[in-house]
């Protein structure tokens, strides 16, 4: 059982709760998001700049599942970490077709990177 | 073709290679696993697997375009232009059978964008194209990771984890191109 060791130690990870977020350590992790969302673009999902305070499903011009538009969620640290744990929970129509972040660390650290991104340069762009 | 095309891997296999006279390896097959009357018994599941196919062939459709970019930039010299074309391929057969599986499924497959917002004032050099394709590759097998538990038809998890096989590999040639460890650990999440 040579997998016993990583494997349990894996679950003590999870199994842990978010100590102080690290927005540097969030940005690493921001690369599994890549494939759909960007900061300033819109991709298969909606771009990142902004999010924090933003209404779910509310960036113009950007097509959103019904259920997503209609969930009135208000995106914050909280939402977010509820959302990010399994979307297709928290708004059960999501496009957003992904299991989730299950540790709690990743998700503050992800969530503390999004909100200093909305300040960064390429957010400040018209 | 598509994911729920017939009844055995074995049968593809005979099938593909009997017609084609192609070597399939084992992730295409995988790839044609599973049948009309499973997708028939999973139906509760079916919207939800419908959207998870239509939510990766999004994605795959804006990886076409990124290597169409890529490959038309000029900035990529042989081989790494080759290299392009044929992850670019990959992922064409990759958005083809999404399709074809969510027409089978009886959803209507999503259409690539008439554009895409690519970062292209950043790309300037063969390195920046890599790596963009890199971040692109690397999102991508997050993506189908997240995808394949969700899956109500265990076969279409099972493909889409055919699929994860061929990107994680794509995300591993690039770093290597790059001058990186091409594969920076034993997880990935």
């Amino acid at each position: 059982m040579r997998l016993a060791a990583p494997l349990a130690a894996a679950f003590i990870v999870l199994a842990g709760s978010a100590q102080g977020a690290d927005a540097s350590r969030g940005e690493q992790l921001y690369s599994r998001c890549a494939a759909c969302h960007a900061l300033a673009a819109d991709r298969v999902g909606p771009r990142h700049c902004g999010l924090l305070g933003r209404r779910a499903g509310s960036v113009p011009g950007f097509f959103y599942t019904d259920e997503m538009k209609s969930s009135k969620l208000v995106w914050d640290e909280k939402t977010l970490d509820r959302f990010l744990a399994k979307p297709m929970a928290v708004v059960p129509g999501t496009s957003m077709t992904y299991d989730g972040v299950p540790t709690a660390q990743d998700r503050a650290d992800l969530i503390a990177y999004l909100r200093k991104a909305g300040s960064a340069p390429e957010c400040q762009r018209p | 073709m598509s994911f729920l095309t017939l009844a055995t891997p074995a049968a593809a296999r005979r099938l593909f290679l009997g017609q084609s006279g192609l070597m399939l390896s084992g992730a295409a097959i995988a790839l044609l696993a599973g049948d009309d009357a499973l997708a028939a018994k999973t139906q509760g599941g079916t919207a939800t697997d419908i959207r998870i196919l239509n939510t990766a062939l999004g994605a795959e459709l804006e990886a076409i375009a990124a290597y169409q970019l890529g490959a038309e930039s000029k900035l990529l010299q042989k081989p790494m232009l080759d290299l392009a074309v044929t992850f670019q391929g990959h992922h064409k057969e990759h958005a083809d059978v999404l399709a074809s599986t969510v027409r089978k499924l009886g959803g209507k497959p999503v259409v690539a964008k008439a554009k895409y917002d690519f970062p292209v004032g950043q790309l300037t050099s063969q390195a920046d194209v890599l790596q963009f394709a890199a971040k692109l590759e690397q999102g991508a097998v997050s993506a189908y990771l997240g995808a394949v538990p969700l899956f109500g038809n265990r076969d279409l998890a099972k493909a889409a984890a055919s699929i994860l096989g061929d990107e994680a590999m794509h995300w591993a040639v690039l770093r290597q191109a790059l001058g990186e460890v091409p594969v920076p650990s034993a997880f990935m999440a």
